[in-house]
């Protein structure tokens, strides 16, 4: 690994991003009108004040998912990483600089989600706002990681969107979004215990009913950075120089 | 100083099951340009990839620059250029070439020399995917210039350009070797074969001949080198 090539190569995906106004502004105005739009559905603040910071952690998770998946099957088909490959790049630098330019994407969305639920919709939370924004942000580099991971997995586009309902609507549904996990089948129960967005789930239920960070929080978010970390191995493993 | 810029050695390549590749050894001196011919599906891309180390091979030796094809220390030595062009289509030339250069350790103005060197400095600024197919071969081609390798390797770089781009492209790769660099461009055109030092002909994954084009012509008693190919082939197939 190379700090200076890991650095140009954000840095080259957000002058690719730069040249692509309407993904963009997707990225940036979608999750937030989801909020707005989830506010009147429910139509009740008390509900809203549960449910919102659940999604405020889904939605970066699911967009930055699938917004890297599809830029690294891109990468594959369009031959650049090819050629990459030939080049002194580490598969780690490339990981690396997608994370990295998609974390500044993520933070944007996030500020946004956050700005618009909190001064337009009336979201009441009850712990640190840092924390809230911690979480957002790990569960967006948690897409991130799993979408180059997903990436490996297809071979055109059509199958890199198909990954999406396959590594997203599970954990999604098993989260405690729909019902508490505790609740559930013990099967049910015991899948949602190794998806990572079920702790960051769990993390923000935990802020929104309490102003205390416990031993519990710090642990939530220990899970998810690991599967971040691992999952972003992972994908290097998944990446070979050498291909048939 | 290592005399030769690859060395080949029996080398085999299995792609979807089928040996693409069977047995080719051969040598390539530094400092010349290397045509590498032969027809669509002979296996010069195949061999290209495994010159420039990402093709999984079967056995046999590659060594490039002294060093096992694919080597972390010769990767920044090597440039290639794949027959499809492979930069981003929604970053401007330059964009592209500063973004190649600092992967490579390039120098910074080195992706304004090579964007001279190309003749795309009018489009310098254009986004990749608004240029012709023929600018954007050029583009590819830039970037496996970058940081003065020593070794390039250009699969079928001319293919669609017109006759006065392609006369100034060979006269570029004919100077870059006069500097140093080894240049193999693969073309299945035969009468780009004339302008090359040296000729690898390729047919069905093995080598047909691999020799100057004055040697071939002297051998098969021809100038031209297609009546040439067609001759060698025969002259196997009655073997």
């Amino acid at each position: 690994m190379n700090p200076k090539v890991t650095l140009a190569t954000a840095r080259r995906i957000l002058d690719q991003l730069r040249h692509d106004h309407r993904t963009l502004a997707l990225l940036v105005a979608v999750p937030a009108l989801m909020m707005v739009l989830l506010r009147y559905v429910f139509d009740d603040q008390r509900t809203f004040d549960r449910i919102g910071p659940m999604l405020l952690c889904i939605f970066p998770f699911t967009f930055m998912f699938v917004v890297t998946s599809v830029a690294t099957l891109r990468e594959r088909t369009g031959g650049t990483l090819e050629r990459l490959m030939t080049t002194p790049l580490g598969k780690l630098d490339l990981l690396i600089g997608y994370a990295l330019a998609f974390s500044v994407v993520a933070s944007a969305q996030v500020a946004v989600i956050m700005g618009v639920s909190l001064l337009f919709l009336g979201l009441t939370v009850t712990g640190p706002l840092w924390a809230l924004v911690l979480i957002a942000l790990l569960d967006a580099l948690l897409g991130v990681a799993l979408g180059l991971f997903a990436s490996a997995f297809a071979r055109t586009e059509f199958q890199a969107v198909q990954l999406m309902p396959a590594f997203v609507l599970p954990q999604a549904m098993l989260c405690g979004l729909f019902a508490p996990r505790d609740s559930m089948q013990p099967v049910l129960s015991a899948l949602s215990d190794v998806m990572p967005l079920s702790y960051a789930v769990d993390a923000m239920s935990d802020l929104t009913v309490s102003s205390e960070l416990g031993a519990g929080f710090v642990a939530d978010i220990a899970v998810i950075t690991v599967a971040t970390l691992l999952s972003l191995l992972v994908g290097a493993v998944t990446l070979p120089r050498r291909t048939p | 100083m290592v005399n030769y810029a690859v060395r080949v050695a029996d080398l085999k390549v299995r792609r979807g099951g089928h040996e693409v590749l069977h047995g080719l050894t051969f040598e390539v001196p530094r400092g010349r340009v290397v045509g590498l011919l032969g027809p669509s599906g002979c296996g010069k891309t195949t061999l290209m990839r495994a010159i420039v180390g990402v093709q999984v091979v079967e056995s046999g030796t590659v060594e490039v620059l002294g060093r096992p094809a694919g080597a972390k220390e010769v990767r920044s030595r090597v440039g290639y250029a794949t027959q499809s062009p492979a930069v981003y289509l929604d970053l401007t030339v330059r964009e592209n070439l500063r973004y190649f250069g600092r992967v490579i350790g390039a120098p910074k103005a080195d992706a304004d020399r090579v964007i001279e060197q190309v003749g795309l400095a009018p489009q310098a600024d254009q986004l990749a995917g608004d240029l012709s197919g023929g600018q954007l071969g050029r583009a590819n081609l830039a970037v496996a210039l970058l940081g003065a390798p020593e070794l390039v390797v250009l699969d079928e770089p001319t293919v669609g350009l017109d006759p006065v781009l392609r006369q100034e492209l060979w006269t570029l790769f004919h100077r870059l070797a006069e500097e140093g660099t080894t240049m193999i461009v693969s073309s299945h055109v035969m009468d780009e074969a004339a302008r090359c030092q040296r000729l690898i002909l390729m047919r069905d994954g093995r080598i047909l001949a691999d020799e100057t084009p004055e040697e071939l012509s002297a051998q098969t008693g021809t100038d031209n080198l297609e009546e040439a190919f067609l001759r060698l082939i025969t002259e196997r197939e009655t073997v």
